[in-house]
């Protein structure tokens, strides 16, 4: 145990019994480069951190986040009673081991994988959809090379097709694993990958066609029965096999509870991995995502590294190994709590409860609704008239009440489309969200009594626009193209990475 | 809110949960189950369940720490519901997982001017943070092999044959050839000779250990920079170091910090920790350091604005919680310099009140050497009667959870039982294990007496194999080669084990 030593300062006798906020602790700079020569008291370092920690934003008003903000306080206990647990030590802690096990075959059911009563499915748990989409990603690649190797065909250069859309572990998986990444530009007003445009862009090179079920800018569920469709006719023709990877990152545990005759998981034949993160509508704090294979064949042996426990083999495939196991408990907790009805339940009430927001949003007469009805619980929403100010603008003033609610731009080719966007979690309560309708209508009455905050300089698009629109030299959509190419600039490379 | 329905039984939520139908009825294991149950009722059943686990304190194979203050308890819990990604939304939280990467970059010598950001990154584990290194070096590598027109496809990394797993998990993903410095008798680390050796024109760097996982040793990076300066001095290559501290970089720095293993050494580029090891941190978190700038490709670099300001980023995990980076931050500025130093003397001490324990029993040889990880590793001076996997197994009943393994190549006829003293090992733990040791391998002794005793004076004519729950078998030879059968069966048994823990180099 630490013994702090008190007797590099013998002039404060009573140092141990000082009120933190008495003590020479609070008025000492805090260490940011170096480490400190000497111990403080725990109490003090407690206090320290915790104080900063008061200007991070709150966990439950960021509403900008698809992940967990809130789990029942039993959940907290076994989170705390495991911490100190490594999950990789699965030799000293079977127990762990077996509920992430089941976790795999619980949903693995969920998504309907061809198994057999007595077979056990194929998937693991991950540090989060990132890790997951790396190595299904890595799975398919193997397949692809090792196919291609037999036919002896060259092997250098993979490329999987995904929607513009995408998040950006997908770009990171193309970078830092050498996959040529080719993206479906979007369009305004179709905001997730077309299918038969990605069919188009497959070729011998291709090792998978992402689609997403949940997309992170609009909720949207992209239509995988049809990418199946015309995938399975043409590979018919072409003879490449080419398969299908789902991201429902968000929409895995949203679809099987609210759309159960929605067809997008193993049901479709090409579908041979799927990742979900346990901790967006899987209700676990962050830190916990998983993978399934369809079938053991889509799991190339050589990826997986088998290790020994209790006489029995157990395989693993993960790019982390060292972790925490409190979130995979966590994750069982929750399945056994809820259950298929309480999963359902709470999907339902963020479902109503994005209707009421989008009910309010719609009546303040503003605002362009972009989401859909179908898919993720959120509304993105645009500005009708973004000439005088934008949605930046808005979610700035809405700081001010607390709320987190960011603003993005779409991807190529809608890069003149900026929306807001809420996202309702499963403690995003009614109240809230009548609350936050109030809070929009505030600002937007406040934005209409401030003169446009836009910068003389982009001249085209000062003052002008609002009261002489017949004198403005561009029409109101180039206008409001350089308004927020303006803005983007501000927010320069801002990554629609918050998920 | 989930509202549970009850209307199944009128009054189920007054129910005691043990007095309840939900413990009598059985767990779902592969579908999910139609109805939801009361949450005192899924805590308690899972709580039970995991009562069946091991203890994390008891189980002296990690490294990986398994206590931490009350006070980081509490700060750990509130930050629990904070996704780390979001950097917008978090700023102090980010700002502290950069204080730490300072902090640490500093520890290691990293040569920084005076307000220069140091360039790191927090990562979930020291895997992670080997990947990114790694990643960095192939990357940097390729460039400059597309630069001079050679080619580029055929990557290799020049380790040790004790590294840990995750070094064979960065080859076999990012599809870069490992060549191991095979390991030999009494020499359980890299030879810096053999691995300077091993570099070609491919290589695209040599990775030394501070801290190998099997016996705690520090390789000689200093030795191995010089040696590899001289050869880049010949062939031009200009192969760099990466130094995986995953155990090793929170403790030489403070008991040895003469050593010079770190940024000191011009060659060393990257270095990584595991925070959740002695930097004395929950499982969950590692630091990847790189020595400058331009060690780190910027295409690798993702650039994430937050606050109008730049925050680049390079990690495989996106989502996870915050709660490590932030206990990591306490950790540094709660103990200080001092406090680490206090602490790594305590497991010094301790490790040495382990280690002449052992020896005082006369039947073991230690393998760890003195300076290094504090861990001691030993075998037995006469694994003839019994060996490590039966002490190993017998010690489990104590509650002990003790590891025995097998060396890599070429060594594989040694078997270690290996115990890691950690932060919470205190002094009364070692002496009931010694005492706890004493006690088995009488156990064993007595047992092996047995066998000896009835093989003698047997003449019955069933064939039984000495097992360790003490059911001794007669055979119906000779006294000699009824010993020579049983030690066979004993070979096969230790064999089989042996087997089974080939591949499982990787507890860390």
């Amino acid at each position: 145990m630490v013994i702090s030593s008190t007797v590099s300062h013998p002039d404060e006798q009573n140092e141990s019994i000082a009120c933190t906020f008495a003590s020479r602790y609070v008025r000492e700079q805090v260490p940011k480069f170096k480490m400190p020569e000497n111990s403080i008291p725990k109490d003090a370092a407690y206090r320290i951190i915790n104080d900063e920690l008061m200007l991070d934003g709150k966990p439950r008003l960021n509403l900008a986040s698809f992940v967990t903000t809130w789990m029942e306080p039993e959940c907290d206990k076994l989170i705390m009673d495991s911490l100190n647990k490594n999950y990789v030590d699965m030799d000293e802690y079977p127990v762990t081991t077996e509920l992430q096990n089941r976790c795999v075959n619980i949903i693995a059911h969920l998504f309907n994988a061809p198994i057999g009563s007595e077979e056990t499915a194929v998937g693991v748990g991950t540090v989060g959809s990132s890790e997951a989409i790396m190595l299904a990603g890595l799975a398919f690649k193997r397949k692809w090379q090792t196919k291609r190797k037999a036919e002896g065909k060259p092997y250098d250069k993979p490329n999987i097709v995904t929607g513009a859309n995408v998040q950006v572990c997908w770009e990171q998986f193309a970078r830092y694993f050498e996959v040529e990444l080719k993206e479906v530009k979007l369009t305004e007003d179709y905001y997730v990958m077309d299918p038969l445009k990605a069919v188009e862009m497959v070729d011998e090179n291709t090792i998978c066609v992402a689609a997403i079920l949940g997309s992170t800018l609009t909720g949207e569920f992209e239509d995988v029965k049809l990418l199946n469709e015309l995938l399975t006719k043409k590979n018919k023709e072409t003879g490449w096999d080419t398969p299908i990877h789902v991201d429902a990152a968000s929409g895995g545990f949203v679809a099987p509870f609210l759309y159960p005759d929605l067809l997008w998981d193993f049901r479709l034949p090409l579908v041979k991995s799927i990742n979900v993160s346990g901790h967006k509508y899987g209700l676990v704090y962050p830190g916990i995502g998983w993978v399934v294979w369809r079938h053991k064949a889509d799991l190339p042996d050589d990826l997986v590294f088998h290790i020994n426990y209790l006489g029995s083999d157990q395989p693993t495939f993960t790019l982390n190994f060292s972790k925490g196991s409190s979130q995979i408990i966590a994750q069982y907790y929750q399945f056994i709590r809820l259950g298929f009805e309480g999963y359902k339940n709470v999907m339902e009430n963020c479902l109503a409860n994005t209707r009421t927001l989008k009910e309010g949003i719609e009546k303040t007469g503003r605002f362009k609704i972009v989401s859909k009805d179908i898919g993720v619980p959120l509304v993105a929403f645009s500005l009708k008239d973004s000439s005088k100010h934008t949605v930046f603008e808005i979610a700035d003033h809405l700081r001010k009440y607390g709320w987190i609610v960011p603003a993005y731009t779409m991807p190529a080719d809608a890069k003149h489309i900026a929306v807001l966007r809420v996202v309702i979690r499963e403690d995003f309560s009614c109240s809230l969200a009548e609350r936050l309708v109030s809070d929009i209508e505030k600002v937007v009455n406040l934005l209409d009594t401030l003169p446009s905050s836009i910068n003389s300089k982009d001249a085209h698009v000062a003052v002008i626009a609002s009261e002489t629109s017949e004198e403005v030299k561009k029409d109101i959509t180039e206008t409001q193209a350089e308004i927020l190419r303006y803005w983007k600039k501000l927010v320069d490379g801002k990554r629609v990475g918050a998920c | 809110m989930v509202l549970s329905k009850t209307a199944s039984e009128s009054d189920v939520s007054v129910h005691s949960t043990f007095a309840s139908r939900y413990v009598r009825t059985s767990l779902p294991r592969f579908k999910m189950p139609e109805e939801s149950i009361p949450k005192d009722a899924a805590y308690q059943i899972i709580n039970d369940e995991l009562m069946l686990d091991g203890n994390p304190r008891l189980n002296l194979a990690s490294f990986v720490t398994t206590w931490m203050e009350p006070e980081c308890d509490k700060l750990i819990m509130a930050s629990i519901n904070k996704n780390y990604v979001d950097m917008d939304e978090y700023p102090v939280t980010t700002e502290l997982q950069n204080r730490c990467v300072n902090m640490i970059a500093h520890l290691f010598n990293a040569p920084l001017e005076e307000n220069e950001a140091a360039v790191g990154v927090g990562t979930v584990g020291s895997s992670e943070a080997i990947m990114l290194a790694g990643l960095a070096f192939k990357r940097k590598w390729q460039n400059k092999r597309k630069q001079e027109g050679k080619p580029y496809d055929k990557p290799n990394i020049v380790t040790g044959a004790n590294v840990q797993v995750c070094w064979e998990k960065f080859a076999r993903y990012f599809e870069v050839e490992l060549k191991e410095v095979k390991l030999s008798e009494g020499y359980y680390v890299m030879d810096p000779a053999k691995a300077v050796e091993l570099v070609d024109e491919n290589t695209i760097c040599v990775a030394a250990i501070l801290g190998s996982t099997l016996n705690g040793e520090f390789e000689d990076v200093k030795r191995l920079n010089d040696l590899l300066v001289e050869k880049n001095k010949e062939t031009g290559w200009d192969t760099p170091i990466h130094v995986d501290a995953a155990s090793g970089g929170f403790i030489a720095p403070f008991i040895y910090p003469e050593l010079e293993w770190d940024f000191r050494l011009p060659l060393v580029k990257s270095i990584n920790v595991s925070g959740h090891k002695y930097g004395l941190v929950y499982a969950g978190i590692g630091w990847a350091i790189w020595r400058s700038k331009e060690d780190l490709p910027e295409e690798l670099i993702f650039h994430i604005n937050y606050l109008g300001a730049d925050q680049p980023t390079f990690t495989l995990n996106f989502s996870k919680g915050s709660s490590q980076v932030i206990a990591q931050y306490y950790q540094l500025i709660r103990l200080g310099y001092e406090g680490y130093k206090n602490v790594m003397e305590n497991c010094r001490d301790n490790m040495i009140v382990l280690k002449e324990g052992l020896e005082k029993m006369g039947r073991f040889n230690i393998v760890s050497k003195d300076d290094g990880v504090p861990l001691v590793a030993f075998t037995l001076k006469d694994p003839h009667n019994f060996d490590e996997f039966q002490i190993s197994d017998l010690l489990r009943r104590f509650g002990w959870i003790v590891p025995a393994y097998s060396m890599p190549p070429d060594a594989q006829h040694i078997t270690v039982l290996r115990v890691v003293i950690r932060e919470d090992f205190s002094r009364t733990l070692a002496e009931r294990l010694v005492a706890d040791i004493e006690k088995v391998l009488h156990e064993l002794d007595s047992l092996t007496a047995k066998i000896k005793m009835l093989s003698g004076t047997s003449s019955v004519t069933v064939h039984e194999v000495v097992k360790d729950n003490g059911q001794v078998v007669v055979a119906k030879k000779s006294a000699l080669e009824t010993q020579r059968e049983i030690t066979a069966i004993w070979k096969k048994f230790v064999l089989d084990r042996k087997k089974l823990n080939d591949k499982m180099n990787g507890v860390c």
